[in-house]
């Protein structure tokens, strides 16, 4: 069985443009829309990566702030500057 | 001791909360109708060990599963008991006691012929 | 020049590391008694990591933020009268169930983190500890601030921490606390921290939050969601525990797997309540419960332990008994709850045609067979005035508290009836997962406190049904028995005819 990494977040205006760079950045995700949320499922590893969230937000965002979006995760998290990743890889 | 405990006297403090004594001379008795779930669970009673069985089927089983459409159908002589996981069949002339229910005894008991609402066990 | 800002890993390593000291007036063990008996060995406290790598004063910073956001949404419902646009009445039960059963265990997670904050001696985890103490505390009283404008217009909410500590079926929630609470630290980490927050977690707050969303309740969606974005570093915290002990010592294994089976097997039980919640009492659904166990529970369980076999942890025993009881926990749960209704602080109601069709949908494997014959009898029963009570006391199991209500593996006609002998008396169990639990530490769980034997030893305010709600500070006749006839259902049908009015 294939492990799944995961996210939901708030399906908000604040959550869209992180939520359209998860999409953009993770080839084979699949999006779950449930009300008020939705929960993204990759195969292995699912990666947020600054500077997609900053080209679309428009300003500068450190992946801490997702925190501010965040409501269920799945996998092994490695948090830095420039990413906030979830995975099953060792 | 099984439980893994900082305090070295554990079992000495240890508050057995539900022994005959605490019961005011009674001892708890739980019964259930099998094939029956409209009663979720088996119910309980905090009764006297001198009570005679029958005492025991007229007074405390028929009229708290009397709600059932099945209960005035039941054929009592056929009933099929089990007291602590053994069948037998109860002398209901003796008391709970003579019987060989002690503290929390579990009655079960089956109704040959009746099972539930369209045979669903309900 | 401006100093160049430290990275996220160098300002974590120096707001974490470092503030702790070896003691010199008192030897460490004197000062940190509770990190031992437990039998966990732990060679090297740094190898702890918190991959958040939250500190002190980004957490201030995000907290703040979060609390600014709820507010603003309360303060809006509560002026715009949110109350009025739920999808239907019966909806507040779900609210009424959340504050009593799941809030008071909110402000016991705050204790118990507080405890475990203070009694672990390794610096990194006493942080998070910390935090998730600080983050429990503050789900408590956000949940008492929401739900407090929902007691302006309904029953059954206003007593509710002293319902916590007297209520049969609260005694459920909170034996489990009290439970994880009398042990020691670690295995409070591994029943709170790995146990329930990363194992079953989101089947409470995701699909509850979403469905408070999907039934027009704003206020409780954003509080949970605030709550549940705390959530993901507690689960954080959870799986870096049980890696962490792991990778410590092999001597561990043992410990942590018979802690892990325990209590995925108590949570299990305990989140019958929901699957209720979710099955019987959202007037528009989510999802059902097995679907919800389905993705929470067997897909993301299943990855977890996946990875955590490499350390020899295996899947909780009985989880495959578990995922078979899914598709009948909320079933025999409701029916528990409808034939107490007198004796519930919350409203039961029977489910409509429409519903049942749902829930033939959703179970087609046995809500046809086992479970919709007893809805249309006791529906036909309430059509002759006959609505079924049931008017003895539940026999209750010694572990998990709840009624002796489930059945035999393989078999929903027959109730799973089990028992153990410990010092001369019996104690009966509902299961095999909690005649296990009780086998490990009988000298524990022979001190339940059971609620329906209480009654009987005349601990509870008397010997009737009315005295028992008494003591409960239940209000008999407003805060139980059906909605159908209750004066939420009168209020909240004055507010449609008003809405109908002024819409012409």
């Amino acid at each position: 069985m294939a492990q799944i990494a995961s996210l939901t977040l708030y399906h908000n205006d604040e959550a869209r443009p992180i939520i359209d760079a998860i999409i953009a950045d993770n080839p084979g995700i699949r999006v779950m829309n449930i009300p008020g949320a939705v929960k993204l499922d990759c195969d292995g590893s699912l990666t947020v990566n600054r500077s997609s969230v900053e080209a679309r937000l428009g300003r500068s965002w450190e992946p801490q702030e997702l925190q501010l979006v965040l409501i269920s995760m799945a996998g092994n998290l490695d948090e830095d500057d420039d990413h906030f990743t979830l995975s099953w890889r060792h | 001791m099984s439980v893994t405990a900082i305090t070295p006297d554990y079992q000495k403090h240890i508050e057995f909360r539900d022994l005959e004594k605490n019961f005011h001379g009674n001892r708890l008795v739980y019964v259930h109708w099998e094939e029956h779930l409209s009663f979720c669970s088996a119910i309980a009673f905090p009764l006297p060990g001198a009570m005679p069985f029958s005492a025991f089927v007229d007074e405390v089983i028929k009229p708290h599963y009397a709600a059932h459409p099945d209960a005035g159908n039941i054929d009592w002589a056929k009933v099929v008991w089990m007291i602590d996981g053994v069948k037998t069949m109860p002398d209901m002339s003796k008391s709970l006691e003579e019987n060989g229910m002690r503290h929390k005894s579990l009655v079960r008991f089956w109704t040959p012929g009746l099972n539930g609402f369209k045979g669903s066990a309900s | 020049m401006t100093a160049k800002k430290l990275g996220l890993k160098q300002r974590y390593a120096h707001m974490t590391r470092g503030l702790d000291w070896e003691t010199t007036y008192q030897p460490m063990d004197k000062v940190f008694p509770y990190d031992t008996f437990e039998g966990i060995k732990i060679r090297d406290w740094s190898q702890w990591e918190d991959p958040f790598r939250l500190t002190m004063d980004a957490y201030w910073k995000f907290q703040a933020e979060k609390e600014r956001k709820l507010y603003a949404v309360l303060d809006a419902f509560a002026q715009n009268n949110g109350q009025t646009n739920l999808s239907d009445g019966r909806y507040v039960n779900v609210v009424k169930l959340f504050l009593t059963g799941i809030s008071p265990e909110e402000y016991q997670a705050h204790r118990g983190f507080a405890f475990a904050g203070r009694h672990l001696r390794g610096v990194g985890p006493r942080v998070a500890a910390q935090m998730q103490s600080l983050d429990e505390l503050r789900h408590v009283q956000t949940q008492i601030h929401t739900i407090s404008h929902y007691n302006k217009y309904f029953d059954g909410i206003g007593e509710f921490p002293h319902m916590h500590d007297r209520v049969w079926y609260l005694s459920v929630p909170k034996s489990f606390f009290d439970d994880a609470r009398t042990a020691g630290p670690f295995e409070y980490m591994i029943a709170i921290g790995f146990a329930f927050e990363y194992l079953l977690t989101n089947l409470l707050f995701v699909p509850f939050m979403s469905g408070a969303a999907y039934n027009g309740d704003m206020s409780t969606v954003t509080f949970g969601f605030s709550a549940q974005s705390d959530e993901s570093r507690h689960m954080t915290l959870g799986i870096e525990v049980i890696k962490f002990l792991l990778e410590q010592h092999p001597d561990n294994l043992p410990i942590v797997q018979k802690w892990v089976d325990k209590w995925f097997w108590r949570g299990h039980r305990m989140l019958g309540l929901v699957a209720m919640m979710m099955d019987y009492m959202l007037p528009k659904k989510v999802m059902s419960w097995k679907e919800a166990w389905d993705i929470y529970f067997t897909e993301a369980g299943g990855s977890l332990f996946q990875d955590l076999a490499r350390y020899g942890l295996k899947v909780p025993k009985y989880a495959d008994v578990a995922t078979a009881e899914a598709e009948h926990i909320s079933h025999q749960n409701w029916a528990v709850f409808y034939q107490y209704t007198h004796a519930a602080a919350f409203h039961t109601w029977m489910p409509d045609k429409e519903h049942l069709d749902w829930l033939s949908e959703k179970y087609p494997n046995t809500f046809d067979k086992y479970y919709r014959p007893r809805w249309e009898m006791w529906a036909q029963m309430e059509k002759d005035g006959k609505r079924f009570y049931n008017m003895a006391l539940p026999q209750l199991c010694n572990t998990c508290q709840i009624p002796m209500a489930y059945t035999e593996p393989g078999d929903p006609t027959t109730i799973a009836f089990r028992e153990s002998r410990f010092n001369g008396d019996t104690y009966h169990f509902c299961s095999d997962g909690c005649k296990d639990i009780f086998d490990g530490e009988p000298e524990k769980f022979a001190q339940s406190w059971l609620p329906v034997h209480q009654i009987f030893q005349g601990a509870c305010g008397g010997p009737t049904v009315p005295d028992v709600l008494n003591w409960y500070r239940l209000n008999n006749g407003a805060d139980n028995l059906d909605y159908v006839g209750s004066p939420d259902e009168k209020l909240w049908n004055q507010w449609m005819a008003g809405a109908v009015k002024a819409a012409g």
